[in-house]
């Protein structure tokens, strides 16, 4: 190691089920270079100080979405945020906030599967079609009304984000509505009357307070928030629609 | 047996664990300020209909040096209120379309508040002509 080796401290928060009662942090040293992730460094440490250390990641560049933390409080993806950004200071990794800790930097995500199987996240056509009806044609405005939230990678920094997803766990949440969103908006789907109910349901829309957070931090510009608010004025439609009309969207 | 134990961890104090979650409580609770101002305006039309004594007696009360001090931090909450709310308007609607291309937030945050700014000065400019 040359002598103009830098190094920072990273400080982990560090939980053992099987030995811990809770959380708790501990410092490491790690040499560092310039072209060097936090995930990186989380790596240094799993492979010279301590074997245990526990996390997720894939892909290495930011489109797995699995490698996400909260770094010095902030939700981000580690393997695309550098040390180097830190340096001098003490960096701070967590597991993601708003998720029960599973093991050190790993959340348990089941709940969030969950709703993402719960929106139907495929397209349920309008019509039965058969194969010799050719392919589905779509103009550009059809496809740009829905291509903005195709870009999400499940990374769940939005939850990580979202304080009214950490105060009530049930709220489906950012990524689970925008991806909804993203098929009630094609316009090869046909079943945006079946998901209202979802929508707006106790879980649904209106556990938002408008903080916005959630598209503050996503990596992919999805703006989740969007896809939300959006649906409330959806919901709040259908509602009001459905003195008008019986075949109102939600039973 | 399942050796998991997942911990959850507590929600007290969360916003204030991020600047971002302190502005939002901040433009939140600036909210207050409008509703308390909407009510002062509406204890003035319940004098108006007591009667002129009543009327004049709320008047003086608006100009006591306390309300003049009242008026100036209203003011300042309420122009941070209005800020905030356009600010977040763009996340609360639908893209707008014109030309083809979809109309930035900045575009949507800055019509917003100049419709504000525009529609201040307007009664601003009746109230006055009336007061003349
Ligand atoms: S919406 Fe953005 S922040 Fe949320 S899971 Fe998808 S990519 Fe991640
Ligand atoms: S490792 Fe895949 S997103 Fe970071």
């Amino acid at each position: 190691m040359p002598d103009s080796q830098k190094i920072i401290e990273i400080e982990v928060l560090r939980y053992n089920p099987e030995s811990d009662k809770e959380p708790h942090l501990e410092v490491y040293k790690v040499p560092f270079s310039d072209d060097m992730s936090v995930l990186q460094g989380a790596q240094y440490i799993k492979d010279h100080f301590d074997g245990s250390l526990t996390f997720r990641w894939s892909c290495r560049m930011a489109i797995c979405g699995s490698c996400g933390m909260m770094i010095n409080g902030i939700p981000k993806l580690s393997c695309e945020t550098f040390l180097r950004d830190y340096y001098p200071n003490r960096i701070r990794i967590e597991a993601m906030a708003n998720f029960p800790i599973e093991k050190d930097l790993v959340v348990d995500l089941s709940g969030f599967i969950e709703k993402l199987e719960s929106i139907q996240p495929y397209i349920i056509p309008r019509e039965p079609r058969s194969l010799d009806q050719g392919e589905y044609i779509q103009s550009p405005e059809q496809f740009n009304a829905y291509i903005q939230f195709t870009s999400c990678i499940n990374c769940t920094l939005c939850y990580a984000a979202c304080p009214q997803f950490g105060l009530n766990p049930d709220f489906i949440g950012p990524a689970a509505i925008a991806l909804l969103h993203r098929y009630n908006m094609d316009s090869r789907d046909g079943a945006a009357a079946e998901r209202m109910e979802l929508v707006a349901a106790e879980e649904g829309v209106f556990n938002c307070s408008a903080v916005g957070y959630c598209s503050e931090v996503c990596p992919k510009h999805v703006d989740p928030a969007n896809a939300v608010n959006i649906n409330k004025t959806n919901a709040a439609k259908d509602y009001f629609l459905r003195f008008l009309s019986p075949k109102g969207g939600s039973k | 047996m399942s050796k998991r134990r997942p911990y959850v961890r507590s929600m007290d104090g969360w916003w204030k664990k991020n600047p971002f979650y302190v502005e939002y409580m901040i433009h939140e609770s600036t909210a207050l300020f409008v509703a308390a101002y909407a009510f002062t305006l509406l204890v003035g039309l319940v004098r108006l209909g007591q009667g002129e004594a009543a009327w004049n007696g709320w008047l003086e009360a608006m100009k006591s040096p306390l309300s003049l001090i009242f008026h100036v931090v209203f003011l300042l909450a309420i122009m941070y209120h209005t800020y905030t709310w356009f600010k977040i308007m763009p996340i609360t609607l639908p893209p707008i379309i014109v030309g083809g291309k979809k109309v930035s937030p900045g575009a949507i945050t800055g019509s917003g508040l100049l419709a504000a700014v525009v529609a201040s000065v307007f009664m601003l400019g009746l109230v006055w002509r009336i007061a003349q």
